[in-house]
């Protein structure tokens, strides 16, 4: 059983995020999206390894890489869907460089924890909640096989 | 002040071709006195990016829903939201959005709930205007706030809740969802988060007419012969008869209800916003799965 932590980087974000007015959050939200990274080229022509999140309005695609015990998330998403490519953008930005253990650890409502429900709606927030599901269960598969 | 109608040819088609207006005619009117634009979105982010110059942004979501309640802002919530935007009792308001308009068709049908007199869409949405090349920007307009007159929605002609159905059944129903959420295979359109119905279907005698059939592929609405074939031969809507039109929350019926309405002129088309969301959660009523429409229950 893995022990339920925020990893130091999220927290920043989280504390920035609840830093902010409501707007303002939206715009920190917006700037996420903005730097969500570009694919490495390796994965550019490889849409085959990259999983589709239903549970998301706009295709959203995010693929696990595990370098050792060191997990790597992969995401794309359209620029029409700004408000998805902010939450894979933080999860991107949050997770990279992290142990499996500490990924595994995340509380699973974390995205409930941003203080986005308002600005942006828990309906839409749930799509974030299964992006973060789904990179979890990608990094519980590459450990058993 | 009301601005002057889109004398568009492709419009004139239509039962009431000014709820249209075309790209050509919004850019050449943008800034006139009178006119507000207002983008309305699925993605709540969307507007931020970049959006036709001095339009306001109006979310379904956060601005147009109760916070508390599942109903929608009171007359006091939509005077206070839209006067903020610079709206007034007798602007022209020309809504536009992403995904064919389906939410910008939602915001006009609400803005129809308090009797906005002049609320129109822009054909083809938000795609076709960036598709065509036409000014975007990310500046955000500060309008000066107008007094909106507090105006109690009025409900009863537009808006169907589930006992207005119940007690309409034996009239013509169009569910506008997938051909999947309406046989029963699944609960929400396909690519869609789970949204809580209980049951799986659709209501009894309802015909299946996607939303999106009445678009073309541009996101413009199809011409009227097109649209006739669709709703009067295909799902076998007359003049005279009451309709009641319903999705998943009420969203893309608000597009079919538009197309409906305003541009093959039937007079007597509700929107059930409770939709499959209520429906296939509720206790005690008559569900049909399967593709074909079932029969009317006797009572």
């Amino acid at each position: 059983m893995t022990e339920s932590t925020l990893p130091a980087a999220l927290a920043e974000i989280r504390d920035d995020f609840l830093a902010l007015e409501q707007r303002e959050r939206l715009e920190m939200l917006l700037e996420f999206s903005n730097e969500l990274p570009e694919l490495p080229e390796r994965y550019q022509e490889h849409p085959d390894l990259f999983e589709r999140v239903v549970e998301c309005q706009s295709p959203v695609f995010i693929f696990v890489e595990l370098d050792g015990d060191t997990v790597h998330l992969y995401a794309t998403a359209p620029k029409e869907a700004p408000t998805t490519r902010g939450f894979a953008s933080i999860l991107v930005q949050g997770i990279d460089g992290l142990t499996v253990d500490e990924v595994l650890g995340i509380p699973d409502d974390f995205p409930n924890t941003l203080g986005l429900t308002q600005a942006v709606s828990p309906l839409r927030i749930r799509g974030m909640t299964a992006l973060l599901g789904r990179t979890k269960r990608q990094i519980r598969e590459r450990l058993t096989t | 002040m009301t601005v002057e109608t889109d004398p568009s040819e492709k419009f004139t088609g239509y039962a009431h071709p000014e709820r249209l207006v075309s790209g050509d005619w919004l850019e050449a009117h943008l800034g006139r006195p009178g006119l507000v634009v207002v983008e309305s979105d699925e993605d709540v982010l969307l507007y931020e990016t970049g959006h036709i110059p001095g339009s306001v942004k109006i979310d379904w979501h956060t601005d147009l829903n109760d916070p508390v309640e599942r109903d929608y802002i009171d007359g006091a919530g939509f005077a206070a939201l839209v006067g903020g935007k610079g709206i007034s009792r007798d602007s022209t308001v020309v809504i536009y959005g992403d995904k064919n308009n389906w939410w910008a068709a939602y915001a006009l049908w609400v803005f129809t709930l308090f009797g906005h007199d002049d609320v129109r869409l822009l054909d083809g949405g938000r795609d076709k205007w960036i598709a065509e090349g036409r000014p975007i920007t990310t500046d955000r307009p500060a309008p000066d706030a107008v007094d909106y007159p507090v105006v109690e929605r009025h409900d009863a002609e537009i808006r169907a809740f589930k006992d207005d159905v119940l007690a309409h059944l034996g009239h013509p129903l169009i569910d506008v969802r997938s051909p999947e959420e309406y046989s029963g295979e699944r609960t929400t359109a396909p690519a869609y988060p789970e949204e809580g119905a209980l049951r799986a279907g659709h209501i009894p005698s309802a015909a299946n007419v996607p939303w999106a059939k009445a678009a073309a592929d541009d996101g413009t609405f199809k011409p009227v012969a097109e649209l006739d074939a669709i709703y009067r031969d295909g799902a076998g809507l007359a003049e005279g008869e009451p309709v009641i039109a319903y999705c998943r929350i009420g969203e893309r019926s608000s597009h079919t209800w538009f197309v409906l309405t305003h541009l093959l002129g039937f007079e007597n088309v509700r929107n059930y916003d409770g939709s499959w969301t209520e429906w296939g959660s509720a206790v005690r009523v008559p569900i049909v799965t399967g593709s074909e429409p079932g029969a009317v229950p006797s009572r």
